[in-house]
């Protein structure tokens, strides 16, 4: 196969902007997939991301396109659309020479595609605009393209009307792939060199590496090497991706393909790895590698004590074909025995949740989330901060720094107002405001991490009516006045319940915090002092009513029975619970913290 | 020692907030009866060696109902087939039911205690508890029971009421003291399931007393009838100290019991077990099988919990030593820590071999008991 017939790229949009549509009709309209094989939205293919509308992982597939005679091989790798896999997206990015920006013309631009398609000009790919939906009663395809021209500076013309629904506009978008993507470049006589864009874990086969060849050929049964693992491996099958794998003997430079080899853990692939030959290496690995950083940690807990092995096994699976997910264990005096896990972004901490329950059928305590702080201690040295517990005492250290990013919003020109309150609320300051049409404006904050993983999108979304979008990246530390709130039941510490806060915020957080365990902690025997506090100083408190009156008064002859098995059940709903001191505290009760509003 | 029970599943109309088994069509009223007398024969072995009847119970639904013609049926049936020492043979009755003449001839079969469903003295709240009575029938019938010899006599009552204040309940109790009953069984006003109160607490056109408001009632319960001489033996059961009802005390001591006809429950002192509780189906089960009876077995556990909630309720309290031989386990030594915290926060006290729960343990008792279940 020659490489001036490949085609390699991606597609950059949005959630909901319609890119799993676009990639169906593609594959058909290739006969890649035969109407038999159709599933909507054929690229999503875990439960999860389908009901999410959104691709967690991303996945490759090849096409072949007869073009003016000629065969083409169109090799499409699909991105994740979520600010948590951004360094994902970089890597697929760097493995095409070309992307299709797909904008719904109903929405316009949105604050995450921007940023990836920033990404995919800096790494040189040519950029096919396709206005997408634009059979909808509300598009307005002039007034997005407006945006499109100004956004990446390109003609009218070169902005292909679609929809993915209607099936309109698919040859064009085929078209204008062989006609303006550059076929890859490279030397096939060259050293192997190839990178690593994502792997998937298959339990039979073990870990699936997705490649791409930049430089050489590799043949089935070489022996290979990861160059920044330093793992070698014999490369047991390759193969090009179809709805099918179909295995190859070998592949060259420019094509896209799988590599099997019998990894059975995910911690070994590292997406942005070089693969290289043993005996004949490369003498450069490729740019951009990047070990992935946890951004967000909590506590996961069982619900049940006993579950504790349990849990541990199913999170090892899980880590099988989640790299990204690390952890250790962790106790905690209210919990037990449970995990400190290490997440890229919220998102990942739910779908980890979600994965949890759905697939190991385990029910999980996750307590408060916090980002990852540093302390300068007295002696200079930089302890780092990833749960409450961490946090040294005051006299120890000279002072706490905490992660900010540059979060950039995107909203309706209405919402401006709303938007900068809400940011400033959360400790923002804003550096830039660009209106990028008469009524959408693009709007950059300096932030603490910390404010964002919390409640921050949602509330966003809720101010803006939806339509505001939100993409961030780390900049740096900052020094912060950060202080470590308590919770006390009966003057017993609740140490899951704990949290980093910011001094200015610290009252406001307990007084909430309490009001909010006031409801869900039900009376009891005994009346309940519920406190929050900062060292010894107790900042906020409330008062959970002694229970007055708990007895059945009619119980009599064939009562008892019925009543013992009433008793019985309620004193099983009531080993659900978790003890501090004598106090019974249900599992929503550490929760409450996530939704504090 | 033993007691018979004897349910009779007929009621005129159907009180709101009941839920004990009851029909209000009497038409099967002489077959079920039948049904009675041939369950007490059927199931005369059911009581073992030890079963000397001492106690005989009409309950219901409404007793009274039953005339004493077929009542005194019952009566025959029982002595013609178990070995009797008989001490106490009450008759629930409804003050509108009962007249001096029906009240003689019951006496003449042997009933000799009286528990009158009296509930409230107040006509509005009789009313919305869809009693077929009022306030004067049941001031008068106290006293016809009194002429006719009816020397022990319980009067029912319930609190909890939802009322702005306490007047109510204050004034049923100041009355029902006034009459001077041996016996005052007082229950709670609760929702049970399928009952024409919790529909309206569903519906929202009714709304149950507070927790705090039905626990003050029962303090002022407890005040007025300790303050008036009366024991209380059990939860909701309060009694001079010889009126002490002897059937239903041996319900929280663990005496066997034999019950019959639809719904009723059965002890045999070591499992319980229930009959059908439904009239036709109870009838059928009975001529097709001789039995109607659904026996119940206990775990150890089941059984333990059983003996720790039953015993907890009474004056008498726990006892260890008979726990011991119920359960072969020793309570003191299993639930050290439990008993040391709920003594040490007086919610029990514990006397030798027997716990007891305090007063203000007695509010809490279904929390104490379960926190001790195995």
């Amino acid at each position: 196969m020659k490489m001036q017939k490949i085609r390699n790229f991606c597609i950059i949009a949005h959630i909901d902007h319609g890119k799993s549509t676009l990639a169906d009709r593609l594959l058909q309209f290739t006969n890649t997939v035969t109407d038999r094989e159709m599933q909507d939205q054929l690229l999503d293919n875990m439960d999860l991301e389908r009901e999410r509308g959104i691709t967690i992982k991303s996945h490759a597939i090849q096409m072949k396109y007869p073009y003016q005679g000629e065969e083409y091989t169109l090799n499409l790798i699909d991105t994740p659309g979520h600010v948590d896999f951004s360094y994902e997206v970089s890597r697929s990015i760097a493995a095409c020479e070309g992307a299709l920006l797909i904008v719904d013309a109903s929405q316009g631009i949105e604050a995450q595609t921007i940023s990836n398609l920033y990404l995919a000009i800096g790494h040189d790919l040519e950029i096919i605009p396709v206005l997408n939906k634009i059979d909808l009663p509300g598009a307005e395809p002039e007034v997005v393209a407006e945006e499109v021209m100004d956004l990446i500076g390109c003609d009218r013309e070169d902005i292909i009307l679609a929809s993915g629904k209607e099936g309109i506009g698919i040859e064009d978008i085929l078209n204008a792939v062989v006609e303006r993507v550059p076929s890859p470049k490279g030397d096939e006589e060259a050293p192997l060199q190839a990178m690593i864009f994502d792997s998937v874990y298959n339990p039979f086969r073990g870990v699936e590496v997705l490649f791409r060849i930049f430089n050489g050929k590799i043949q089935k049964g070489d022996r290979i090497k990861f160059v920044n693992t330093g793992k070698e491996y014999e490369a047991d099958e390759i193969g090009v991706l179809g709805i099918q794998q179909k295995p190859q003997e070998s592949m060259y430079a420019g094509n896209v393909g799988y590599l099997i080899s019998g990894i059975k853990v995910a911690k070994e692939v590292k997406v942005g790895d070089t693969i290289t030959h043993v005996k004949r290496p490369c003498s450069q690995t490729i740019k951009g590698f990047e070990n992935v950083k946890p951004m967000v940690f909590a506590g996961i807990y069982p619900v049940d004590t006993t579950d504790f092995e349990e849990l541990r096994a199913s999170m090892e699976k899980l880590q099988l074909n989640d790299a990204s997910l690390v952890w250790e264990p962790e106790t905690s005096a209210a919990l037990g025995f449970g995990f400190r896990c290490g997440f890229l972004g919220m998102l990942h901490m739910e779908i980890i949740q979600e994965r949890l329950e759905r697939e190991f059928d385990m029910t999980v305590i996750t307590t408060v989330p916090s980002v990852q702080f540093r302390a300068l201690m007295n002696n200079d040295k930089i302890n780092l901060i990833n749960a409450p517990s961490d946090m040294p005492e005051a006299n120890l250290f000279k002072h706490i720094e905490e992660p900010f990013v540059k979060a950039s919003i995107i909203t309706a020109a209405d919402y401006v107002g709303p938007v900068i309150q809400l940011c400033m609320e959360k400790r923002g300051q804003i550096k830039n405001q660009v209106y990028l049409t008469a009524d959408r404006v693009e709007l950059s904050f300096d932030m603490p991490l910390a404010e964002i993983v919390f409640d921050f999108f949602d509330k966003l979304k809720t101010i803006s009516r939806g339509y505001a979008s939100l993409d961030y990246e780390l900049i740096g530390f900052r020094q912060s006045h950060m202080v470590r709130l308590d919770v006390m039941l009966n003057g017993e510490p609740v140490d899951a319940l704990s949290a980093i806060v910011h001094r200015d915020k610290a009252y406001e957080w307990g007084k909430r915090l309490c009001e909010k365990l006031k409801e869900l902690v039900p009376r009891q025997m005994f009346e309940i002092a519920i406190q929050a506090a900062i060292g010894t100083k107790v900042i906020a408190r409330e008062t959970v009513k002694a229970l007055r009156k708990n007895v059945l008064a009619k119980c009599y002859g064939g009562d008892i029975s019925r009543k013992r098995k009433l008793l019985e059940k309620q004193k099983k709903g009531k080993k659900r619970m978790r003890q501090v001191g004598n106090v019974e505290v249900p599992q929503e009760a550490f929760m409450a913290v996530l939704k504090l509003d | 020692m033993a007691g018979i029970y004897i349910h009779i599943p007929f009621c005129k109309q159907a009180c709101h907030y009941c839920d004990f088994h009851f029909s209000t069509s009497l038409d099967l009223k002489t077959k079920l009866i039948d049904m009675l007398n041939k369950e007490l024969i059927t199931r005369r072995e059911y009581l073992g060696r030890a079963g000397i009847v001492r106690t005989i119970y009409f309950g219901g639904g409404t007793p009274s109902l039953l005339t004493p013609l077929e009542l005194g049926r019952i009566m025959d049936t029982i002595t013609e087939q178990y070995q009797l020492d008989l001490q106490e043979i009450t008759l629930e009755a409804n003050p509108d039911d009962l007249n001096p003449m029906l009240l003689a001839a019951y006496k003449s079969i042997g009933i000799n205690r009286l528990s009158l469903g009296i509930q409230s003295f107040h006509d509005e709240v009789l009313r919305f508890y869809n009693r077929a009575h009022d306030q004067s029938q049941s001031l008068r019938i106290i006293e016809m029971a009194k002429e006719a010899g009816f020397e022990k006599l319980s009067i029912d009552l319930i609190y909890g009421y939802p009322y702005p204040n306490h007047k109510l309940w204050k004034k049923d109790l100041e009355i029902a003291l006034s009459k001077n009953p041996g016996h005052i069984s007082s229950y709670a006003l609760t929702l049970e399931p399928k009952t024409v109160l919790e529909n309206w607490a569903k519906k929202g056109v009714f709304s149950p007393a507070s927790e705090d408001f039905v626990a003050e009632q029962y303090e002022w319960l407890l005040d007025q009838t300790e303050a008036e001489g009366y024991l209380a033996y059990e939860i909701s059961n309060f009694a001079r100290p010889t009126e002490l009802a002897l059937h239903n005390s041996n319900y929280w001591k663990g005496v066997p019991y034999l019950g019959i006809g639809p719904s009723a429950h059965s002890f045999d002192g070591q499992h319980r077990g229930h009959n059908i509780p439904n009239n036709p189906k109870y009838i059928k089960e009975m001529q097709k099988r001789g039995t109607a009876h659904t026996p119940e077995i206990l775990s150890a556990e089941e059984s333990a919990n059983d003996y720790i909630l039953t015993s907890l309720r009474t004056i008498w309290g726990l006892d260890r030593d008979i726990f011991y031989d119920k359960t072969g386990r020793d309570i003191y030594q299993e639930k050290i820590k439990e008993l040391d915290w709920l003594s040490q926060n007086q919610w029990i006290t514990i006397k030798d071999k027997n716990i007891y729960l305090s007063r203000k343990g007695k509010l809490l008792a279904d929390d104490i008991a379960s926190r001790l279940f195995f």
